[in-house]
């Protein structure tokens, strides 16, 4: 059993119309693969009564008609759900192509500076990792991603600023992220990547990114990312 | 083809429907109108489903034209003072909008929010499945955005049907206490903490919109931390951050959050909380989950049973009554139409 996760589920009501099932208390890739699992037996048998689910680090929180169901009723059908023991990860690979610094990346010299390493450093050890996204949150489309290597692990700004530009592939605390839409935070800004993270005309692809999928970036400069940006469609590729 | 003209939209005007389920997994904002009684009854007085979307006002609802020819409109949520070209006309009742009228709403002794809605409805396609906006995010409504004077919003056709009235023994109640159901995080709470909550009563402070609203009274203090790994949120959560001082997580929550939550308003209550703003005081009750399920199962009956309730409308506010008969110059001409 791995740190942080229950041994037994917790299910919690939340209100009249909601219950949160934690698995664990901590973010933790064991414990999220867990949940993934979990909300995606959950889905595929389309239990009666349940609104939608989400799945967050630690926690499926599932919203339902009181109308066609009830707690212990619900508690019973989502019990037998739950994972026992690890599960294998199942999430897509993407790789998306990043322009670093600049207008791209305000931050990226800050970045260097506060953790005592040249930009070059900082944009070959963000290059060499992979990160997993554990939750979809805080604004549409907005994925949390785990994976950013210690040398990178830097305190958000202060003063969160008041709008950073959709796309930008940030950092903040043990945390990477890419933003979707123009959000206030106070991440810093690495780069830009000219894949439209969310974008309504595509329907039920609307977000590309899932709770479980794998990230990597490669690094491209500014003329291909103008180039990139210019031809639109599918810029992010999905590999293996 | 018909139209809805924003001369003046008041403090905050935007069009939602009964909200954006099945997209929170993304971070989208599930949004709706604040007050869910009182979206039904506009729709229900106009002709319009359970699913149509009207217009949320804030505190006054502003000015309105129709262009294209007339419209049967209702104003619900409270009692809005609302008027017809200066005649006034009363809220929770369907009535005749005329091209060249000038529909104005104005402030309610009893109610924050309110809703308009015309019949047939707003022809805005939904977005996610739904026509209710949510600002911060920019997503549904009309344009994503709150509306402006000038906006000029496209009806759909509308059925025949008479100007109806809900009759006021089928308003809402507003509770004396809100209710609560105790979760998911009260076990980062202790007794003292649950005692705070339910034995003081709370102010709603000046930081309250539709997002949630920002309390102030009794401490709540955790027993551990003030910071869980964050988790999905439930309309009505109270949110306790490291202040002790709760926040209600209302119609435009996010998804999710890392606050603890140590309980959560009952759905049929949010619309009573909706009503008040700032400087409003309340106070919460804790009821058991099964007392929770047998309100919430009452009440969604009451909201489906509010088309039976209708019944044609008398009195003040029918712009043909003696009223307006009276308001008319009969001396000097043929009635105006």
């Amino acid at each position: 059993m791995t740190a942080g996760a229950y041994d037994e589920p917790r299910f919690l009501p939340a209100g009249d119309a909601a219950l949160t099932v934690e698995l664990g208390d901590s973010v933790d890739p064991v414990v999220n693969r867990r949940v993934l699992e979990f909300d995606r037996r959950v889905r595929e048998l389309d239990i009666p009564g349940i609104v939608e689910s989400v799945p967050t680090y630690r926690s499926l929180f599932v919203q339902y008609d009181p109308g066609r169901t009830g707690f212990a009723a619900l508690v019973d059908r989502l019990r037998p759900l739950v994972p026992a023991g690890d599960v294998p990860a199942t999430g897509r690979r993407w790789v998306f192509p990043v322009c670093y610094g600049g207008e791209f990346g305000v931050d990226l010299d800050f970045v260097a500076e506060a953790r005592g390493l040249s930009p070059d450093q900082v944009i070959a050890l963000h290059l060499a990792a992979e990160y997993r996204v554990y939750m979809i949150g805080f604004a549409p489309g907005f994925a949390y991603m785990g994976g950013l290597p210690p040398a990178l692990h830097t305190p958000r700004r202060a003063s969160p600023r008041l709008r950073i530009p959709a796309n930008s592939v940030a950092i903040g605390g043990i945390q990477a992220g890419i933003t979707s839409i123009p959000v206030p935070s106070g991440w810093h800004l690495l780069g830009r990547t000219p894949a439209e993270m969310f974008d309504l005309a595509r329907g039920d692809d609307a977000f590309l990114l899932a709770p479980g999928d794998l990230v990597r970036f490669e690094r491209i400069d500014a003329d291909t990312f103008a180039r990139l940006e210019a031809g639109g469609g599918t810029i992010a590729r999905q590999a293996g | 083809m018909g139209a809805l003209v924003v001369q003046d939209p008041g403090l905050l005007a935007t069009v939602q429907d009964a909200g954006r389920f099945g997209w929170q997994r993304f971070g989208v904002v599930v949004a709706g109108a604040m007050d869910l009684f009182a979206l039904r009854a506009a729709n229900a007085l106009v002709g319009n489903g359970a699913d149509g979307a009207a217009i949320e006002f804030t505190f006054t609802g502003g000015r309105y034209e129709v262009e294209g020819g007339p419209v049967r409109v209702a104003v619900t949520g409270g009692a809005f003072a609302v008027s017809v070209d200066g005649r006034p006309v009363a809220p929770w009742r369907s009535f005749t909008l005329r091209p060249g009228e000038v529909l104005a709403i104005g402030p309610a002794p009893d109610s924050l929010r309110g809703c308009l809605a015309v019949a047939g409805g707003f022809d805005i396609p939904p977005v996610l499945g739904s026509r209710s906006t949510h600002v911060r995010s920019g997503i549904g409504g009309w344009q994503g955005r709150a509306l402006r004077s000038g906006d000029r919003l496209p009806l759909l056709p509308a059925a025949a049907g008479g100007e109806l009235e809900l009759p006021p023994s089928a308003l809402p109640a507003a509770p004396d206490r809100l209710r609560l159901v105790l979760g998911p995080q009260d076990g980062h709470f202790g007794e003292e903490a649950i005692a705070a909550l339910t034995g003081g009563s709370y102010q709603v402070t000046a930081d309250a919109d539709r997002m949630g609203y920002r309390l102030s009274g009794p401490a709540l203090t955790h027993l551990g931390g003030d910071n869980i790994v964050s988790d999905g949120i439930a309309l009505g959560s109270v949110q306790v951050p490291a202040s002790g001082q709760p926040i209600v997580l209302l119609a435009d929550r996010q998804p999710t959050g890392g606050y603890p939550k140590i309980a959560t308003i009952i759905t049929p209550d949010i619309g009573a909380l909706a009503r008040v703003g700032p400087g409003a005081s309340i106070a919460f009750t804790v009821i058991g989950l099964a007392e929770a399920h047998a309100i919430r199962r009452a009440w969604d009956a009451a909201l489906a049973g509010v088309p039976d309730l209708l019944r044609p409308a008398l009195g003040a506010g029918n712009l043909y009554d003696s009223e307006r008969l009276l308001s008319l110059d009969l001396i000097g001409g043929p009635i105006p139409d």
